[in-house]
């Protein structure tokens, strides 16, 4: 109870002085931070990665109103796909390679910039991107695409430590935002595309020295192993590019894995893959495996499963339950028990035809589709990393989705070369001289069309795995997803189009064409009492809040 | 071949299924189609038009220094898949864009029509019958495109033509040879999406047919039938069609096999502005 008022005090004092407070940003903090609605402390908004914001001055009646208050510009052509953290006032992002910037949340203006020199052993497979920072006390924590985790001062950019995770020339590189537990950074690797040998990895804030290290590929010996045959498991891949969740009680964080390697070529990898396309809950002071799910066994259509777990307590079957909502890669939505990993309830949330269903235990029943012709979702998947959401006042699951989407996989063998592509074959769209939807194109004339798919946001009852409502796209949707307490679903996608959904409708309340693709997840957080909401779209961040009375 | 002794053994029974139809399809695409060498993309099929292409290609770039069988360079064998730094097509699409920094082999400039000429010619040099085939004639195949074949009145070509059909001035370095005769023999199943006709119906009853150019959510933007760019917001329509069928006839059995090969000769010489 002491505890309790103390920490209402912390936040009426957040909100009356943000700037004069300047309080570091203690575990307790993280730990808490649904109560600091104001902020924006961790990648998915708080450890329960629902990117839901508890503010409410935007609402349905006036976000008509809203209007640009400042933009920044990055200083690069790359994909920009960070979330920018929001503590008391300051605003602190990433622009690709490696830079993280401080600036006003209010207007704008930059402090510092921080610039990382990325070696040039990096080769991350799919756009030199940055997805943010993390934050304890006063120090930000920033993992680069050639793979090491760098250690920066929150108040004059400055690096205090650096520390290399992986061999880059290998195809290692770190694209996700750290998850910050306690008194611990924790990373994941990126390089499914290399045959590298995924892991996740603790390392102590203050020293930078390394925590704990668990291979998401078991080594001969470990428990998962046997599901490898020879050396398949050496270049396995099951890479981690975006941040887990936490939930304090259970001690417990949570990551998704990707694809296992080589990409599509299964019968070079026979057997399960473990831990390929899993989620693992592990132990963030010991980094012991406490349970895995796996959703794609021996997957030959890269579903990676690094989709942001989001954390849910709600009734489930009339009692209160811990849960963990999945709307994966591989066109399943899934509900798991996330004290056990006990798989609840699953459905198709797209068109799929690579499986039958999910048997009682949430594996899938595969049926694979003849040569040449296409597997539903493509290779993007029914969705991919993008964040979705939940809001506890709905109680439902957003998500980005790619309607009727498919590709034709071919599988090949191919032998191991470090630092070079470990792909086994091929992937196409199912119409000839399409453009191949790797999901790399982000110019604004929609080459790819209804014929090859369209996007959605999606609204499902976690209950059912049925849709509440739909709303179509006609271009393909690679957007995160904010909703809010006041029931607004803000959401962008490739077109370009910042848009704001009735949470509970779906219908179109407010749009603006920002004029370049939104990958990355919005935000929401306040200054001196007024509401912003922020997306990067193109190579700028856009911040936008309601037109002041006078 | 395809399977390898691993792959015989494995236990699962979903991948050696998918093998043996990938098998059955690949030895039945092979009677027409030409299947690489020894490359990671084994599996891959290509096409006669752009080993063809490629083979021009690479006499008139490659051959100077790797000769003409490929052979000519120490510890290198391009038909024979013995490549240094590459050994998928991917790879080896990256050797010819970047080169290879302190050896003599340059960074090319090629246009994707000729790099996917170039890798269908040297995955298939050592059974490549210089003989075969027939590369056409391309001023035989420009005088076809602008009088017998009538594909001026649609099509536009550096500056002249019609804009009603997309503008080929840059059609032979985007498009590759085996696209282009494909498309001529089958255009409702080549035309590419974007390139659809559509059919729009204002409230007030005007009716507007066009070439669309880009489309979103709310919104579309074509060429219309006398040439204006036009955008429209899909709310203020009564109707909105998109044709699934391409105004251009299909030229099968309508062309001697001399006619396509020059015609497609001449389409590949276009490049655009250089």
């Amino acid at each position: 109870m002491m505890l309790k008022i103390y920490r209402l005090s912390l936040v009426c004092l957040a909100f009356l002085f943000p700037a004069a407070l300047g309080a570091q940003v203690t575990s307790e903090r993280l730990l808490h931070a649904a109560d600091e609605p104001q902020n924006w402390l961790t990648y998915s908004g708080t450890y329960m990665s629902q990117r839901y914001s508890p503010l409410k001055q935007i609402d349905a009646a006036n976000v008509k109103n809203l209007e640009l208050k400042w933009a920044f510009q990055a200083q690069s052509l790359q994909k920009f796909e960070t979330t920018p953290l929001v503590v008391d006032g300051i605003m602190y992002l990433t622009q690709s390679p490696n830079d993280v910037i401080a600036l006003d949340a209010k207007t704008g203006r930059v402090f510092w910039v921080y610039h990382y020199a990325v070696s040039p052993d990096s080769r991350p497979c799919c756009g030199i991107v940055n997805r943010g920072v993390a934050i304890l006390g006063d120090t930000l924590f920033m993992a680069t695409v050639d793979a090491h985790l760098v250690a920066i001062d929150a108040k004059n950019g400055h690096a205090i430590w650096n520390n290399k995770l992986a061999d880059a020339a290998a195809g290692y590189a770190a694209t996700l935002a750290p998850l910050v537990v306690k008194d611990k950074v924790i990373v994941g690797v990126a390089g499914g595309e290399y045959g590298i040998r995924g892991f996740i990895a603790a390392y102590e804030a203050h020293s930078g020295k390394e925590a704990w290290r668990f291979n998401t590929v078991p080594p001969p010996g470990e428990p998962g192993h046997d599901t490898w045959k020879g050396d398949d498991w050496k270049h396995g891949s099951a890479a981690v590019w975006l941040t887990g969740s936490y939930d304090p009680d259970l001690n417990l964080t949570y990551w998704g894995t990707g694809n296992p390697g080589p990409d599509w070529n299964p019968g070079q990898r026979p057997g399960d893959n473990l831990y390929s396309d899993c989620v693992l809950a592990i132990d963030p002071d010991t980094g012991k495996l406490k349970w895995y799910f796996q959703f794609t066994p021996n997957d030959p259509y890269d579903y990676d499963s690094v989709q942001i777990p989001v954390l849910a307590d709600m009734d489930w079957n009339g009692s209160n339950r811990k849960l963990m909502l999945w709307g994966n890669r591989n066109g399943f939505f899934y509900v798991l028990d996330r004290t056990t990993g006990k798989f609840l309830n699953g459905a198709p949330f797209v068109k799929v035809n690579w499986a039958s269903g999910l048997d009682a235990h949430g594996r899938p029943i595969p049926t694979p589709q003849p040569a040449g012709k296409p597997t539903f979702p493509g290779i993007q998947g029914g969705t991919n990393w993008y964040s979705p959401s939940f809001s506890p006042r709905t109680g439902l699951f957003y998500l980005s989705t790619w309607e009727n989407y498919s590709t034709v996989f071919t599988g090949v063998d191919v032998d191991y070369r470090e630092g070079l592509r470990y792909t086994g074959g091929a992937n196409a769209a199912p119409i000839p001289g399409a453009d191949n939807p790797v999901g790399q194109r982000s110019g604004p004339v929609n080459t790819y069309t209804e014929a090859l798919g369209r996007g959605a946001v999606v609204a499902l009852d976690p209950h059912t795995g049925k849709r509440k409502w739909t709303f179509d796209m006609h271009d393909v949707n690679v957007s995160g997803i904010l909703t809010t307490a006041s029931d607004l679903l803000f959401s962008g996608g490739r077109e370009g189009y910042f848009q704001a959904l009735d949470a509970r409708t779906g219908s179109l309340l407010w749009k603006v064409n920002l004029g370049g693709e939104i990958i990355a997840g919005p935000i929401s957080y306040q200054v001196d009492g007024k509401q912003y909401v922020s997306v990067a779209s193109g190579n700028g961040l856009f911040v936008f809040a309601p037109r002041d009375a006078n | 071949m395809l399977v390898s002794g691993k792959l015989l053994n494995q236990y699962r029974p979903k991948a050696p299924l998918k093998l043996r139809i990938t098998s059955a399809v690949v030895l039945l695409v092979s009677l027409t189609w030409a299947i690489g060498g020894r490359s990671q993309d084994r599996a891959v099929a290509y096409a006669p038009a752009d080993i063809r292409y490629g083979a021009q290609i690479y006499a008139a770039q490659c051959a100077a220094c790797h000769g003409a069988n490929g052979t000519q360079i120490g510890g290198v064998d391009l038909g024979g898949g013995q490549l240094r730094r590459a050994s998928s097509d991917q790879d080896l699409r990256g050797v010819l864009a970047n080169g290879i920094p302190g050896t003599a082999m340059p960074p090319f400039r090629f246009d994707p029509s000729e790099v996917t000429a170039i890798v269908a010619y040297i995955r298939n040099m050592r059974n490549f019958d210089t003989h075969a085939g027939n590369m056409g004639d391309a001023n035989r195949g420009r005088a076809w495109f602008e009088g017998a074949g009538g594909c001026i009145n649609c099509h536009r070509v550096n500056g002249k033509g019609p804009r009603i059909a997309p503008d080929l001035s840059e059609i032979g370095a985007l498009r590759s040879a085996d696209f282009l005769q494909r498309t001529l023999l089958d255009p409702n199943g080549m035309m590419l999406p974007m390139n659809r006709s559509v059919r729009a119906v204002t409230k007030d009853g005007k009716v507007i047919n066009g070439r669309r150019l880009n489309e979103d959510t709310y919104s579309v933007q074509l060429i219309d039938e006398q040439e204006h760019l036009v955008s429209l917001d899909k709310a203020a329509l009564r109707k909105y069609t998109v044709l699934t069928t391409s105004t251009m006839p299909s030229y099968k059995d309508k062309m001697s096999d001399q006619e396509t090969a020059d015609l497609i000769a001449y389409l590949l010489t276009l490049k655009g502005l250089r």
